[in-house]
């Protein structure tokens, strides 16, 4: 039997008055993306996804490296993907980070890109198509931002979305 | 009773940015050379890696999620050290030495040029309700430690403006060391007083750059390769965080040396040390540091420096890599940066600074400000 707690909460007034100390942190970063990141993200302004083969394992890799973390070696040459790919996995996100049911759930998930490896997938959002509707194995195509509000970010793309007519929304 | 050797060595060089690469590709490449070095394959030899990083110098949190595949460790046995590099070398020895593993990766690294607040971030090391409040540069600090050590040891000005010379000039010899230059005591006396009497050319300023070493158990260690080299005892030790009661003694360098010393069986370490690097992140660092780890009796480190005795031809040579003012501040790779100074020497590979016929090396760590905390380890050429 699980008892009781006694007592009861303090309110936020209390809570307010038992001392205590406020800080922000000012930590600013500017991160080098390095050889593989970099392009990558500079080929993402064109509306291109862009993997990296190793020839040791012969696995094309995306994101795109400059070694392969399997054969412990320099990886070997650009590829360009088609940009589809199929849904490996997905979640329903209800509510926002403070806790809040949103009124638009947000479809988020891992897609593997066609031509990379397995393993080799990236997370990202999916749209115009019902929750309901999602399945691992779904066929997807990027949505890109336009040409000149691209910035080479993974947010360029918008989203991914089905890619049988319909299965769209 | 099993013992403990360097096998590979790899890094980088030292450089104030390093805007075309990210901290993986400065990781793969020391990771890379140190393997080519001991001759051996991380996907099939290692047994376990260990890496030393600060989330708040990267920038992620739980960075150690991040440290694996540029070390050839992904879905191997690895962990994340959060503090300097012989720290992580400390716990490599131990997992050789309680005979779990046969053959342990270390690394460090620094890429502290991606952090654009550096200043506020070591704020952040300050105690939040007592320190931290009261603002300024957290460089201060050294000022205050510096004074009180000037004041109680009889040291002078001078003296450590020499340290600055010395290591500026022992960098002219390192092909790795960023910030070498044949400067004047004057140069740096007449430099201005950035924490009086704290001056602008005995501070080290930071550098990126990545080091890797391959430790294996000795036998084995034989078998890899004819230039190993022993690593005898490391010791560590932590000053509470109260800077207020600290006193200006480096007590935490007197307390990992005596560990360090007795595990690698020194009693007499002005005698037993052919050479030694120390941290000297600033310049009184280092004068302080060589009379906590008993290399100069108190207050007499300043007075051998200015006779000559820690230079490269002196009775104990000191951060003949130039040190952390003549390499740069690698953060938590300060460690590693000492230590391979030794171990270069030790195998006769350290070029135009070589020393004749070295035996055993001491390289000694100090976390930075504000911490008061530091390790040490003994290095000894196979006989
Ligand atoms: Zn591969």
């Amino acid at each position: 039997m699980i008892s009781q707690p006694r007592g009861r909460k303090l309110s936020r007034e209390e809570a307010e008055r038992v001392p205590h100390v406020v800080a922000r942190p000012k930590a600013r970063y500017a991160w080098s993306a390095g050889p593989a990141t970099g392009r990558f993200l500079e080929e993402l302004k064109e509306g291109r996804v862009l993997a990296r083969r190793c020839n040791g394992c012969g696995r094309v890799l995306v994101p795109p490296r400059m070694f392969c973390e399997r054969c412990f070696r320099p990886t070997d040459e650009w590829v360009y993907l088609p940009g589809t790919g199929t849904i490996q996995t997905y979640s329903i996100s209800y509510i926002d980070t403070d806790a809040n049911r949103i009124a638009k759930p947000i479809l988020v998930g891992v897609l593997a890109f066609d031509g990379a490896s397995e393993g080799c997938g990236i997370m990202h959002y999916f749209g115009e198509v019902a929750p309901e509707k999602l399945y691992i194995g779904m066929e997807v195509e990027p949505v890109w931002k336009p040409q000149a509000e691209r910035e080479g970010a993974i947010t360029d793309i918008k989203y991914f979305r089905p890619r049988r007519k319909e299965d769209r929304q | 009773m099993r013992e403990v050797s360097i096998v590979g060595i790899g890094y980088t060089s030292f450089s104030p940015v390093t805007p075309d690469l990210s901290w993986k590709e400065l990781m793969f490449e020391a990771a890379t050379r140190a393997y080519a070095d001991a001759g051996i394959d991380p996907r099939k030899d290692v047994q376990s890696f260990i890496t030393c990083a600060e989330d708040y110098w990267e920038g992620f949190s739980i960075f150690d999620e991040f440290t694996p595949d540029q070390l050839g460790a992904a879905l191997r046995l690895m962990h994340t050290v959060a503090g300097d590099g012989l720290l992580g070398l400390a716990n490599a020895y131990m997992q050789i030495k309680t005979g779990l593993f046969d053959i342990v990766v270390v690394e460090a690294h620094s890429k502290i040029s991606d952090l654009l607040t550096y200043e506020d971030v070591l704020m952040l090391a300050f105690d939040p309700i007592y320190e931290a409040p009261l603002g300024g540069h957290p460089h201060y600090l050294a000022g205050l430690e510096m004074r009180e050590y000037l004041a109680w040891t009889g040291t002078t000005e001078e003296e450590c403006a020499a340290v600055a010379v010395k290591n500026k000039w022992n960098a002219l010899r390192n092909p790795l060391a960023p910030y070498g230059a044949a400067i004047a005591r004057e140069d740096v006396l007449s430099s201005p007083y950035l924490f009086a009497p704290l001056k602008k050319l005995e501070i080290a300023p930071l550098v990126d750059g990545a080091i890797v070493l391959v430790l294996a158990e000795g036998e084995l260690a034989r078998r890899l390769t004819d230039k190993a080299v022993l690593l005898e005892g490391i010791g560590w030790s932590s000053e509470s965080p109260w800077v207020g009661t600290r006193l200006p003694d480096a007590r935490y360098a007197r307390l990992a040396a005596e560990l360090a010393y007795a595990q690698a069986g020194i009693t007499n370490p002005i005698q037993e040390i052919d050479l030694a690097e120390v941290d000297d992140r600033f310049a009184y660092k280092e004068l302080q540091h060589l009379e906590a780890l008993g290399l100069a009796r108190p207050g007499e480190a300043g007075q051998l420096l200015l006779e000559g005795a820690f230079d490269l031809d002196g009775q104990l040579p000191v951060n003949l890599s130039g040190g952390s003012l003549g390499m740069g501040d690698a953060v938590e790779a300060g460690g590693l940066q000492r230590a391979l100074e030794i171990i270069l020497q030790l195998r006769g590979e350290a070029g135009a600074r070589q020393l004749p016929d070295p035996e055993v090396g001491l390289a000694m760590s100090w976390r930075g400000l504000p911490h008061g905390s530091g390790a040490v380890a003994i290095f000894r050429r196979e006989a």
